[in-house]
């Protein structure tokens, strides 16, 4: 079949490309301890926050940005980048959130107002460096649930934010979180209590939109003993030229019996096919399961960004504590994509498991780096990999790497892995059952896909399945 | 008008040239069955009548129901009628059997201007031919043929075409790997299609199929063209003497 038609058919336009027309405020480029205290000071921090941004700095001054991963990019010239964004109207309730923000939501299919929200969908709206909105904050605040920007825990929550910030990604774990350590500007901040099961999926919208900036988030979850949680992401950035920087940690902490189900949609800009422009995403998201019984659950569907560098990882520390990465990452036109999972075991009886689906069209490279470690104490360590790609054409690529590090030989691991073609037999025999050419690839990739996207909270699947269809869509001639 | 008009066609597979001149005509009602030995073209010219991309035709016509169809894409030939049952019906992980069943019934119904068919409607009419063919009801929940038997394979290219309905129906190699039941609900599936202006090409390279389906007409295709064309009284005569009896028919 021709190689033109496949093109097209996994070329699909990306439709969240647009500007919104607010005014922004925009700091100068560079990055210095004069940019630090002055995100310190529009936010309004306490001094230790502050001394905790110089601190990160000063160390991230004397790092080197890792090249390890599969990854092709020009430099990142960090002094030209602006680190803080904010459209200037600064709103106190939903009636002052500027009205197109208000639209530019709705667009991208988030609707702020409450009233007209999914049911028992809460939202946190973040625009570059700000929080605008956060819904339904009062009526989890009765369950005890605590859903606010980090900005305001960092301000009415401090000892959660000095006790838990930091202690699963570390101020300097690595050069990406280092330097989110330092200019973070917003994200989100969860606490369940004990014994409660929050009532309704949580969830924070990312949206870059000003020139030239990058965007630094930073969210921490807290599931306290017996609790639960789901909570879900999803970004997306305008069509530019320019590369731009994002950047964010995310860590999570579930105590004794807690479970965190934590769920991304990331669709960021991803660069046009000769890979001008989009979002170079480099992302330490970590979570530990700090007591018995505790389970981490992520699940990810990446189709977004020109670089996606990023391992959601476990820290499996309690005793039977579980661990869960599942992931589908689509790369087409010129994208990378690096990414997979960490599982460490340092329990006794932990498991973990993990399901990686990579699809390459065009000329997208895709790369699952996995590593599952299996510390000296961990008896009875269980763990079962499995990582599938698929190629569409002939000009993409598939690379895996998994890593195994055994400490514990009664530990029991199984990897699997498989690297397929759609088949043109496949295609084939959909087309003689009289299905069309593109319904016959969404087909066959939503099927390669759908132990994963059964994972996901239920509307974020349906969004998940039509966003892959937009991804890989396109007008078969 | 005959159904299908195959006109010298010369068809050929990367560099080499497989259908050398066939000429072929299907009427409408009958059943035709295309016996030959290995090697023949017999797999090629199902494959050259649906449109696959291995083929590249070189010379010659199809028409169906008296227009040209070389040009037509393989699912337009697919919703205006023509369907085969593969010899080696391929396995998609992770569409459910159901879903891509109901898709292409649609895909056909939309073609004819019908409503489509909901979820619901749709079981109801697969279940009478589920039950028919002696399969599973799981089958139908489970992924498109993964981990399917080679018998439960073919059961379920016959559900697809009971479920569409089709007017050329071509039958490659039907019958290889079936035990005797399966045989026989496959054949009680085919049979059931018979209906006057239905035409059918079964290919075999066994008569046992013969007991079940009869047959109108014999085709014997050997080295890329039909060689010889009688009726079902042919068959006995193969399997005493063999192709190499057969000389072409001036």
């Amino acid at each position: 079949m021709a190689q033109e038609e496949i093109n097209k058919a996994v070329s699909g336009e990306y439709t969240l490309g647009f500007e919104i027309d607010i005014e922004t405020e925009v700091v100068p480029p560079g990055l210095n301890e004069g940019t630090i205290r002055f995100i310190s000071q529009k936010k309004e921090e306490p001094e230790w926050m502050l001394d905790l941004r110089l601190k990160a700095l000063k160390k991230w001054q004397k790092m080197t940005e890792p090249h390890w991963g599969h990854l092709e990019y020009e430099p990142i010239d960090y002094q030209s980048i602006s680190y803080f964004a904010a459209p200037k109207k600064g709103p106190e309730s939903l009636d002052e959130v500027d009205p197109k923000i208000l639209e530019a939501y709705k667009k991208l299919g988030i609707p702020l107002e409450e009233q007209k929200q999914l049911a028992g969908i809460a939202v946190d709206a973040v625009v570059d460096s700000v929080s605008v909105k956060t819904t339904y904050s009062e009526e989890l605040q009765k369950h005890g649930v605590i859903f606010c920007s980090i900005s305001d825990a960092i301000r009415d929550y401090p000892e959660l934010i000095k006790k838990y910030m930091y202690s699963v990604v570390p101020m300097t774990d690595n050069f990406f979180a280092t330097l989110n350590s330092a200019v973070f500007t917003d994200g989100t901040f969860v606490y369940i209590p004990k014994g409660v099961r929050c009532p309704m999926e949580l969830s924070t919208y990312f949206r870059i939109n000003a020139l030239n900036t990058g965007q630094f988030e930073r969210t921490l979850i807290v599931a306290d003993e017996g609790s639960y949680v789901s909570y879900n992401e999803g970004c997306s950035a305008p069509t530019r030229d320019e590369n731009q920087l994002h950047a964010a940690v995310v860590e999570l902490i579930a105590m004794k019996d807690a479970e965190i189900k934590y769920s991304t949609i990331q669709n960021w800009y991803p660069g046009d096919e000769n890979g001008k422009g989009g979002i170079y995403n480099f992302v330490t998201k970590r979570g530990i399961c700090e007591g018995e019984n505790a389970k981490i659950s992520w699940t990810q569907v990446e189709t977004g960004s020109a670089i996606t560098w990023k391992y959601p990882s476990c820290i499996l520390k309690g005793d039977n504590s579980v661990g869960e990465f599942y992931s589908v990452a689509v790369t087409t036109l010129a994208q990378q994509a690096d990414t997979g999972t960490k599982m460490i075991h340092l329990g006794k009886n932990t498991s973990s498991t993990i399901i990686s689906k990579g699809i390459s069209a065009m000329k997208g490279q895709n790369t699952y780096r996995g590593l599952v470690k299996i510390g000296a104490n961990a008896t009875g360590a269980r763990n079962y990999s499995e990582c599938d790609s698929l190629l569409i054409g002939d000009q993409c690529g598939a690379h895996t790497f998994p890593y195994l590090e055994s400490k514990e030989t009664q530990g029991q691991v199984e990897h699997e892995a498989t690297t397929s073609k759609i088949s043109d037999d496949q295609l084939f025999y959909l087309r003689q059952r009289g299905i069309n050419e593109e319904d016959a690839v969404s087909m066959i990739v939503h099927g390669f896909c759908k132990e994963v996207f059964s994972q996901l909270p239920m509307e974020y699947a349906v969004e998940a399945k039509a966003l892959l269809e937009l991804t890989l869509e396109g007008s078969v001639g | 008008m005959k159904t299908l008009e195959i006109k010298n066609i010369h068809a050929k597979i990367g560099n080499k040239e497989i259908l050398k001149g066939l000429d072929l005509d299907l009427e409408p009602g009958k059943i035709h069955a295309i016996m030959g030995p290995n090697g023949a073209g017999k797999s090629t010219l199902s494959k050259t009548i649906v449109g696959h991309y291995d083929v590249e035709v070189t010379e010659g016509d199809i028409l169906y129901k008296g227009k040209s169809i070389l040009d037509m894409e393989p699912e337009e030939r697919a919703l205006e009628g023509i369907f085969l049952s593969f010899q080696h019906p391929v396995e998609i992980p992770g569409v459910n059997n159901a879903y891509f069943l109901r898709t292409a019934l649609n895909a056909k119904r939309r073609h004819e201007g019908k409503e489509e068919l909901n979820a619901a409607e749709f079981l109801r009419e697969m279940k009478k031919h589920l039950e028919m063919l002696g399969m599973k009801a799981d089958m139908i929940s489970r992924s498109l043929n993964e981990g399917f038997s080679g018998g439960e394979k073919k059961r379920n290219e016959i559900l697809q075409m009971l479920i569409l309905q089709p007017e050329v129906i071509i039958l490659d190699e039907i019958d290889s790997g079936l035990d005797i039941d399966a045989l026989r609900a496959v054949s009680e599936g085919i049979n059931m299609m018979k209906d006057g202006k239905r035409s059918f090409l079964v290919i075999t390279h066994y008569s046992r199929i013969l007991d079940y389906i009869k047959p109108d007409y014999i085709h014997v295709l050997k080295e890329g063209r039909i060689i010889k064309t009688a009726g079902p009284e042919l068959v006995a005569h193969l399997e005493e003497h063999g192709y190499d009896s057969i000389v072409e028919e001036a």
